[in-house]
């Protein structure tokens, strides 16, 4: 394999092991292209999921069974693999596994920020902030009397870094930032964010939900505090999510949820909190799920994560120059040939991007049409939604000629 | 096709949306309200004209903005409420707007189709003092 062909992904072969891809309807075969909303599950994985509950099933940590011992150890060891995955030295003590990014979210929001915050604390966030992360401390700061304040989004899809340096100050005990936004597709400098955020002594929480899946993500490069992540948009199942945390900051952090599984010695008076990250993991856990998002873990770094980040953002500025061309196409975010994550969202001037996303479907072309979970980036973007065409390791320029040609339909139906 | 794609836009539809009926406002309606669509941005408001007897409508005036579904739908039943009673508004449901469309829509779509319907329903249960709300949203409707 010479130099050049190393560097982009063997996408036939990585679509063997997708056969939901082989899916038709009506004749077509789907054109799979919201990646952002959830990523399609590989052989490798399904398997493992499958295995496991042919194989090891029991619940962990509370047997003394043979079975229940595998389950624990395989459980435990997802931890440290998913830990590796995003460069956390610290390793399992590091992971805590929820049930998705929001879930990790709110962790953060409830165990440290209810308890911390207080009237004459700030929150930091940014315009393109999810509703995960903006709903979350909007209503945690309601509670606590605390201030949340929003970083601009610049014309051009990319954060006000200069406005980022002046609402940052010493009030700043929280800067809870996207990585890669899920609408505009802007990669936003969060280690450059987390410098601000500490010189500041604040800390900083990074949404990793559309970069973790797509680039390589070191927690430790970035300095994060805190970063959070699903499973199910990185080819893993549904129902696991991961908050990263310094190991420190949470052994300070008060549990979330109570329950079995998270506790040491209980009597009928009081508790004693469980070692990390069992003590943020009360009542049975999701088992299967994250010995799954282990082997995903194992399925990306196969593949490389450079390498999928180069791949992503091939077919995202194949996807901008191609709808740029069109001139009826109002695309949102960073303009072609600046680094992007691989998503795009835009509008068709002449046709609401429900009814487009409805007849795309008709071509089996899966888009996504909404606001996003970013009501309030649309507001500032002046439409109530936007379709949006998202990438992942099995995409191809071919599907994204077919995305522009389904367009084209739906532009002759509305003419 | 079932699922809701270029079927759901035939001609009738399109037609409506691209050259909507009763588009505008009336001067002195009986009563006039407005509806919307949070997740989609489709917001539509009428205005209603009773006969005498309050117990038929008139006429029906829309304006609004969103996808070719909500709006077509609201061109569509415009026509459909001139002369119909009050009564017979108040019982209509989503399979009457699906009727009247002459299309499946979508189970992700019924909140457009059925928007302007719901809209017509509110306005007149507001007038006659049966509700309160300000405005109709479909989002916490079935």
């Amino acid at each position: 394999m010479g130099h050049s062909e190393s560097e982009l992904l063997d996408v036939e072969r990585i679509r063997e092991d997708f056969p939901i891809l082989q899916r038709e309807f009506d004749g077509e075969q789907v054109v799979y292209l919201d990646n952002a909303a959830t990523t399609q599950t590989p052989e490798p994985v399904v398997e493992t999921i499958a295995d496991y509950y042919r194989t090891t099933n029991a619940n962990v940590h509370r047997g003394l069974h043979q079975l229940s011992q595998e389950a624990s150890v395989a459980y435990e060891n997802a931890h440290d693999r998913v830990a590796e995955f995003i460069g956390a030295s610290g390793e399992r003590e590091e992971i805590i596994f929820t049930k998705n990014t929001t879930e990790s979210e709110n962790l953060v929001a409830y165990a440290w920020g209810l308890n911390e915050l207080g009237p004459e604390d700030e929150v930091v966030l940014t315009e393109m902030e999810h509703h995960a992360s903006l709903v979350t401390w909007q209503q945690i700061a309601k509670k606590t009397g605390a201030t949340c304040r929003y970083i601009r989004v610049d014309e051009d899809g990319t954060l006000d870094m200069d406005h980022a340096r002046e609402i940052i100050t010493d009030d700043t005990a929280m800067v809870s930032v996207v990585h890669v936004s899920n609408t505009l597709g802007t990669v936003n400098p969060v280690s450059e964010l987390a410098d601000i955020a500490h010189d500041h002594d604040s800390y900083i929480f990074v949404d990793g939900a559309q970069s973790v899946p797509n680039r390589p993500v070191d927690v430790e490069e970035i300095d994060a505090d805190f970063l959070a992540f699903s499973g199910h948009k990185m080819a893993g199942p549904t129902g696991i999510g991961v908050l990263y945390g310094k190991k420190h900051l949470l052994e300070e952090m008060e549990p979330y949820l109570y329950g079995g599984e998270m506790i040491k010695k209980v009597t009928f008076e009081d508790a004693t909190w469980n070692d990390l990250p069992w003590k943020f993991e009360a009542g049975t856990p999701v088992i299967c799920q994250g010995i799954a998002l282990a082997e995903a873990c194992d399925y990306l770094d196969d593949i490389g994560m450079e390498r999928i980040q180069r791949h992503e953002e091939q077919l995202a500025q194949y996807a901008l120059e191609q709808l740029q061309d069109e001139g009826d196409v109002d695309i949102y975010g960073p303009a072609a040939g600046t680094e992007r994550g691989g998503l795009v969202a835009f509008n068709l001037e002449s046709v609401h991007a429900h009814d487009l996303s409805s007849i795309l479907n008709d071509s089996a072309v899966a888009i996504r049409a909404g606001d996003h979970c970013t009501q309030p980036l649309h507001d500032k973007m002046g439409v109530p939604a936007s379709a949006r065409a998202s990438f992942y390791i099995y995409n191809t320029k071919e599907e994204v000629d077919k995305l522009v040609d389904a367009i084209d339909d739906a532009r002759q139906l509305f003419a | 096709m079932g699922i809701g794609g270029s079927d759901m836009y035939r001609q009738q539809i399109l037609d409506h949306y691209k050259n909507p009926r009763n588009y505008g406002e009336i001067e002195d309606p009986t009563f006039t309200h407005i509806g919307e669509n949070p997740m989609c941005g489709d917001e539509i408001r009428m205005d209603v004209v009773l006969d005498e007897s309050e117990e038929t409508i008139e006429r029906v005036a829309f304006q609004g903005d969103g996808c070719a579904i909500s709006q077509a739908s609201a061109s569509m039943l415009s026509q459909e409420l001139a002369g119909m009673a009050v009564e017979d508004l108040q019982a209509m449901d989503r399979d009457d707007i699906t009727d009247m469309l002459g299309v499946d829509i979508s189970p992700m779509r019924v909140k457009c189709a059925v928007l302007a319907e719901k809209v017509a329903q509110d306005g007149a249960e507001i007038y006659f003092g049966e509700k309160d709300i300000d405005r109709t949203t479909t989002e916490d409707d079935d």
